[in-house]
């Protein structure tokens, strides 16, 4: 084990893809100087600028192009610095990279990951803060991908390498430099698709991903004090995802919470909701409740950007509502 | 020497120095808030690009329009926006431009036809384009003046705006800043051909490719092409050669560039080559001291405002969104 931020456990990953796997490259725009985040700090100078291209701004041709390279058998991973930005390049990952396969009946595959980071992050105002990961989990053909962790943006980040799909890895931006244990060495996979129970507990379950985990843990920590105890299930990734492990925990606990960062209207978490309303409904002690950002565009102000903020007390606020009751 | 070449009268320079140093003036403020953590997003200066913003805006009537960047300070200064009020913004506050909501990268004044800056890249050129568009069709004769980066023009919306201005005959001024920079990137290392006027002109627009720190020229190129937009002569497009004499941001300390040539750039300052004009035609660097001082006092005192006043209500977060289906 070591500990090293989000930022380093990434670049280390892709190093050691790269190092493994001469057909994987990246291309975005400032690669060559580490990045807009520095999470290819140095790359270039162990691949050269070939395997880590430099890009004009052209976010269209970025994902398209890494479309036609992975449909010839390169592995591209793609840097969009913002999901934001992403949606410039909409048509290429939509009704392409994610439907090639199957509208030429399985002759070609797409290996590629599409890096484009989420979230909040003080004072990015509306163009450059939003949590579009919802989005993507509504398209067929594509893997979604939310780490939480520096040891998961390790392992995952390699597992979405190694995906022959293409994968949307969304990364989040506040968490750059949170360090973790992180396992060494080169072997450290995080599988897609599977949660992870980050704190077990019997009272509730709060569902999470990204950067949300710590804010639910930190309710959680809050909740022990009052004697409550919260399961608290990293997701890790959106699609697949992992519907047993949250099936699991609420046949247990009876009671749900699904806590986004996203906008609440039409967000993962609704899918998850449906899901364990579907399967256990009459089980439930208590109602489901979705917690995540009111369904307005992100201020700049930073007290305006706050009240859109799901909090620790307001987890913990709706868990101790939930198990006061049933 | 431009002043005799560009014919151009004193008081007229002299204006221009007053507004670029205003636009100067905000820049270093701006930025140094931003170190000091007091402006909480992002800061990109233009500082070294001001005889762009001001010898193009002095060519608009206040009801002509302009679309602008994330690097777009210098615009709505020289647009006619009122730099106190830009402040507010940048600080988050009630009064800013945008109620505090919009920041930096999102400031905006209607009222002097400032129809917004933009945090995406190359977003601003189809806006614009519209905007003219929409000129035509209700016939009110003005024009638009669109100002966007090198690195925008390997976006497509730059060949989808110029083509469709073209091909609509607008009154669209495309101002290209070739600032050399995109980011960290040299824009020339990822951009094929001749410059953003060779792509203009295959485009079938006229194209003029000039110093843009030279502020007695753009105002005479910018005369000529906006005198032709009136006339009806369709898009024009204008090239300004010039320099990002700061970082991409308050943040990025541009490493990645020698000091020798940034400082090399710094003799060709364009608020030192304005102040030697003035001079050669008899203006007294005192006088122009004093342009400068009133400058900084006027900066220093939106700043001091922008710092007292308060933050904008809570509720706010919540209005402008949508009239059906608003937020509860
Ligand atoms: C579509 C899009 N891609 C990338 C970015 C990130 N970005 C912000 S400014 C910038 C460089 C822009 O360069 P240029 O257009 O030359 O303008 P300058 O910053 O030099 O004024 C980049 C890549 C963005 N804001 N929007």
């Amino acid at each position: 084990m070591s500990r090293i931020t989000y930022q380093q456990a990434c670049l280390d990953a892709l190093a050691e893809e790269m190092r493994r796997d001469p057909r994987v490259w990246a291309l975005g725009e400032d690669l060559g100087r580490g990045g807009v985040f520095g999470q290819y700090r140095g790359l270039v100078a162990e691949f050269g600028p070939e395997r880590i291209a430099d890009t004009p701004i052209s976010e269209a041709t970025i994902m398209g192009a890494a479309v036609g390279a992975a449909l010839v058998g390169t592995r591209p991973v793609v840097e969009m610095r913002f999901s934001d930005f992403a949606l410039c390049a909409v048509d290429e990952l939509v009704n392409q990279a994610a439907k090639a396969r199957f509208m030429f009946g399985g002759q070609a595959r797409v290996p590629m990951v599409i890096r484009q980071p989420i979230g909040m992050w003080r004072s990015s105002a509306a163009q450059h803060s939003q949590s579009l990961e919802g989005w993507y989990t509504h398209i067929p053909g594509l893997v979604v991908v939310t780490p939480a962790t520096a040891a998961d943006n390790k392992g995952l980040l390699k597992s979405a390498i190694r995906c022959d799909d293409p994968v949307v890895y969304m990364e989040h931006k506040d968490l750059w430099q949170v360090p973790d244990d992180v396992p060494d060495g080169p072997d450290h996979l995080v599988p897609l698709g599977k949660a992870r129970i980050a704190q077990a507990g019997s009272d509730c379950t709060i569902v999470t991903w990204s950067r949300m985990l710590s804010v639910a843990l930190q309710a959680a920590g809050a909740l022990a004090k009052d004697g409550l105890e919260a399961e608290v299930i990293d997701l890790r990734t959106l699609w697949p995802w992992d519907r047993q492990a949250v099936l699991d925990s609420v046949a247990r606990t009876g009671r749900l919470i699904v806590a986004q960062e996203a906008v609440v209207v039409s967000g993962f978490g609704a899918e998850v909701a449906a899901t364990v309303a579907e399967e256990l409904g009459p089980r439930l002690k208590a109602p489901i409740r979705r917690l995540g950002s009111p369904r307005a565009p992100i201020a700049y102000s930073p007290p305006l950007e706050d009240v859109l903020r799901v909090t620790a007390d307001s987890i913990a606020d709706t868990a101790k509502r939930l198990c006061a009751s049933g | 020497m431009s002043d005799a070449k560009h014919n151009i009268d004193v008081e007229r320079l002299r204006r221009h120095y007053a507004t670029m140093g205003l636009i100067r003036a905000f820049e270093d403020a701006a930025e140094q808030a931003a170190r000091e953590g007091k402006v909480t997003g992002a800061v990109h200066s233009s500082v070294g690009q001001e005889a762009i913003a001001v010898g193009v805006c002095a060519n608009l009537r206040q009801d002509d329009q302009i679309t602008t960047t994330h690097r777009g300070h210098g615009h709505s200064i020289a647009k006619g926006t009122d730099p106190a009020k830009m402040m507010r913004e940048l600080f988050g506050r009630a009064g800013g431009t945008s109620g505090g909501k919009g920041g930096s990268m999102h400031i905006a004044d209607f009222s002097v036809g400032m129809l917004g800056a933009n945090g995406v890249v190359a977003a601003g050129i189809p806006i614009a384009v519209g905007a003219a568009h929409g000129a035509k069709l209700l016939g009110n004769g003005r024009v638009v003046a669109c100002f966007f980066g090198d690195g925008a023009t390997n976006r497509g919306p730059f060949l989808e705006g110029l083509n469709w201005a073209k091909v609509f005959t607008l009154p669209v001024l495309f101002v290209c800043e070739d600032n050399a920079f995109a980011s960290t990137t040299r824009t020339k290392a990822v951009t094929a051909g001749d410059g953003p006027a060779a792509r203009a002109r295959a485009i079938g627009l006229h194209a003029a490719d000039i110093d843009g720190n030279d502020v007695a020229l753009v105002d005479a190129t910018v005369a000529e092409l906006v005198a032709r937009l009136r006339a009806g002569d369709g898009p024009m497009f204008l090239n300004c050669r010039t320099y990002r004499l700061r970082g991409h941001t308050a943040a990025d300390a541009a490493a990645y560039r020698d000091a020798s040539e940034v400082e090399a750039r710094w003799q060709h300052d364009p608020m030192k080559l304005t102040a030697e004009q003035l001079q050669r035609l008899g203006v007294a660097e005192s006088h122009l001291a004093g342009l400068r001082q009133a400058a900084t006092v006027r900066v220093a005192q939106a700043l001091a405002e922008a710092a007292a006043a308060p933050y904008p209500a809570r509720a706010t977060a919540f209005t402008d969104v949508q009239d059906v289906g608003a937020p509860a």
